[in-house]
């Protein structure tokens, strides 16, 4: 067998060259993927179809999965990674996790043990399968080399059909390297899954249409669903055709545009106050491909309680599980919101509560003080949008306040260009995943918006970022804390510390006795941690050289991290604390 | 309320452990699961009881469904239905008066005696719940040794029988 050319496609391969040649044939163009001693066949055989596959060697495996999550959520194609057996894969898991809350399509592959030591507790053996189980949409184990074709056709499908999502195939060594005559026809086996008849009837589209003509103050609540159903210009149109103000889910950001005038941003925990008073007031809630989330509901008996709720989403299980539904209905968004457009009249007088909301968010925006000669959070957030409003921008985040900001003061456009860890909340989303966005987009600026410990997750990635040319840029927001638990403890616990501070343990901030808005010391040297991956790296502190350095930062070649100073005590509002409504929102 | 779920799943390893982990995980009351082959090789039938409300139903039906190696989900508590419990159980019987009472016993609600020894004896008895649960009862007071249960299996009746058509319907025990 030929070491470098790949095989013909009927002759006898690998399976490790089956596995990757069904990877090409799908489309897929790069992978994440780290190798190891179980997986080494499946990256030889990635060697011999280099030319249309790239491969992307992240550092850590995790960082490789996030990677592939970038990949996915800015193109809506399936993101791939691959690890070997053992701890290769068990750092793949809170990604796959990460991906089934967020309903991510991911295939990711997992070099295994042989088949024949399979259950011995052999060297680097993990039961994977096992493990992953319950957070991925579907994991097979292959026993045998003639299952790969068929396989890898299922794992794909079930990727990226029906709610989306990641599906883990474990490969066992002696199976990448036994060989066969694949057949590439072989039909999927999946009598189980069927998604194909996720489609509004045609009198469930009538009594939408109907609710809408009749209600006086409707919104519309619009989430990822949205976004993975490529639902984008139908919402829009939509919204134009009746006139109805749009909310969005922190999943839902971009697939209407900010700037919009019916667009009231986002809703929830930390959403504006003008959508959450228009969610509480409204008497039609129509919900499209979101989950009623806890983050965003608050009490739930008390969200939306005057309204009537349509709930469109082609996942069943979502229909009546934290909310029950008026109008439930099954179907991909894109599918019902087209069908509605055939027929939906506007509501018969909805302008008087078109303008209530739009006073409210005239008179109640996002807002933060801009006093004194330091950056704030916020303020760094909104001059990075206001500079890059007009060039192809794709925006990750780790997890915390300055993921807040960036939803609350990014202004978003497009669907697929914004890339949270929503769900889940994995800190340490952001670097990797704008890695991977950059990957899928040469041509875009991809920023991660990040917090100083979510960047120290995985930081290893500024490697990956130099060494795979991928100039991805790091806004860093570094407080010196985890500003959000922080901001819990000020609220929930008489502003007790308790490990949030990311300093010395000598300094006086680790026990909540610092003086002033801004930590002392700076831990650790992010700006020498950059330059020493190869990055670009500068530090920022007084607002009159902010647009400088992020002007700095945009225009430089390769990656680059631009550590801004910002203070700890700043506090995300508006918050509904957890589990309250609408009327016990913090705005001050 | 109680509900009987038959799902048919693929015959693939780990389907089941797939299936009780998702039940555990989202903290549903199982109250007995059973499994078995079917007459097609590549299915298995699993048969739930699940106490919850309407809600808590089709939160499980729904779940069940969406894992991609079940095939079918059928809610058959609503339909006419046949469901029974297979039991093994040991009872000291020591021969004499003792072991008459509880041969009678086994004849009334129409068991088997499928071992004898020197104290005791082994029973089969299968039916409905609220049966085996009486036969239980009354076997109490003689001493219960060992008891084994598959769990409930059901199967929808075919059209025209009505509930009194089944045979393990006796006046005593169901």
């Amino acid at each position: 067998m030929s070491n470098v050319q790949p095989v013909a496609a009927t002759q006898c391969m690998s399976g490790a060259d089956v596995l990757v040649k069904s990877l090409v044939d799908h489309g897929v163009d790069v992978i994440f993927a780290y190798p190891g001693g179980a997986s080494m066949p499946l990256h030889q055989a990635l060697t011999r179809y280099s030319d249309r596959l790239r491969t992307i060697l992240p550092r850590h495996e995790q960082g490789g999965a996030f990677a592939a999550q970038g990949y996915a959520r800015t193109t809506g194609r399936v993101g791939v990674c691959m690890a070997t057996s053992g701890p290769g894969s068990t750092n793949l898991v809170t990604a796959l996790a990460d991906a089934k809350l967020d309903s991510i399509p991911l295939v990711a592959i997992t070099g295994q043990v042989s088949t024949h030591v399979i259950g011995t507790d052999a060297f680097q053996e993990t039961p994977i399968v096992e493990v992953c189980r319950g957070i991925t949409k579907h994991h097979c184990l292959i026993t045998d080399v003639n299952q790969i074709a068929r396989v890898m056709k299922e794992a794909f499908y079930v990727a990226s059909t029906g709610r989306p999502g990641p599906v883990l195939v474990d490969m066992p060594k002696n199976i990448q390297q036994d060989t066969c005559v694949p057949d590439w026809d072989e039909s999927m086996k999946l009598p189980g899954y069927r998604v194909d008849d996720r489609r509004a009837h045609p009198e469930q589209i009538r009594r939408i249409a109907a609710a809408i003509k009749l209600a006086k103050r409707p919104v519309i609540y619009a989430g990822g669903g949205v976004i993975a159903s490529n639902a984008s210009a139908a919402l829009r149109a939509l919204a134009r055709k009746t006139g109805i103000p749009v909310t969005m889910t922190v999943m839902g950001l971009g697939t209407f545009p900010s700037d919009d005038p019916l667009s009231l941003d986002m809703l929830g925990m930390h959403g504006s106050v003008y959508s959450n008073w228009a969610v509480r007031d409204c008497d039609l809630l129509i919900a499209l491909g979101v989950r009623f989330d806890d983050r965003v509901t608050g009490k739930v008996s008390a969200f939306a309680r005057h309204a009537k709720i349509i709930h469109v989403d082609i996942d069943p299980s979502e229909i009546n599980k934290n909310k029950p539904a008026h109008i439930p209905v099954v179907s991909d968004v894109k599918y019902a919101l087209e069908e509605l457009l055939k027929i939906v009249e506007p509501p018969e007088e909805i302008s008087p509560w078109v303008g209530q909301c739009q006073t409210w968010k005239r008179e109640q925006p996002f807002k933060y003080a801009l006093s004194g000669e330091g950056i704030v959070q916020q303020h760094a957030i909104s001059e990075l949008s206001r500079m890059t409003r007009d060039r192809k921008t794709m925006v990750s985040v780790g997890v915390g306040q300055h993921q807040m900001w960036a939803a609350q003061f990014f202004k978003f456009r497009e669907p697929r260009t914004w890339m949270s860890s929503s769900g889940l909340g994995t800190m340490g989303f952001g670097l990797p995943a704008a890695m991977g966005a950059q990957a899928a987009h040469p041509d875009a600026l991809c920023i991660d918006i990040d917090g100083d410990g979510s960047l120290l997750m995985n930081v290893q990635e500024l490697a990956t970022c130099f060494c795979e040319k991928l100039p991805v840029k790091v806004l860093l927001l570094n407080n010196q804390h985890l500003g959000m638990v922080v901001q819990w403890e000020d609220r929930f616990y008489s502003g007790n510390r308790a490990h949030t501070y990311l300093g010395p343990i000598d300094q006086a901030e680790a026990i909540g006795k610092g003086e002033g808005r801004y930590a002392s010391t700076r831990y650790p040297d992010f700006v020498g941690i950059a330059k020493g991956f190869g990055c670009g790296a500068a530090t920022v502190s007084r607002k009159s050289d902010l647009t400088a350095a992020l002007r700095e930062m945009i225009d430089y070649p390769g990656p680059f991290v631009l550590d801004v100073e910002v203070p700890y005590q700043e506090h995300v509002l508006p918050m509904i604390p957890s589990g309250q409504t609408v009327d016990e929102m913090i705005r001050e | 309320m109680r509900h009987v779920i038959s799902a048919l799943v693929q015959n693939v390893p780990g389907v089941l452990a797939h299936i009780s982990g998702m039940l555990a995980s989202r903290g549903y009351n199982i109250d007995s699961l059973a499994v078995g082959a079917t007459e097609d090789r590549q299915l298995s039938r699993m048969t739930f009881v699940v106490v919850g409300d309407d809600r808590v139903l089709e939160q499980v039906r729904n779940q069940l469904a969406k894992i991609v190696t079940v095939v079918r989900v059928d809610d058959i508590s609503a339909t006419n239905f046949v469901e029974r419990d297979l039991m093994l159980i040991k009872v000291a019987a020591p021969p004499g008066g003792k072991r008459s009472e509880v041969r009678e016993l086994v004849d009334i609600f129409r068991g088997r005696v499928v071992d004898v020894g020197d104290e005791q004896l082994m029973i089969e008895i299968s039916g409905r719940e609220s049966k085996i649960e009486a036969f239980i009862d009354r076997m109490r007071p003689f001493g219960i040794l060992e008891l084994v249960r598959t769990g409930r299996i059901a199967m929808v009746r075919s059209g025209s029988g009505g509930p009194n058509s089944d045979p393990e319907s006796l006046p005593i025990g169901d």
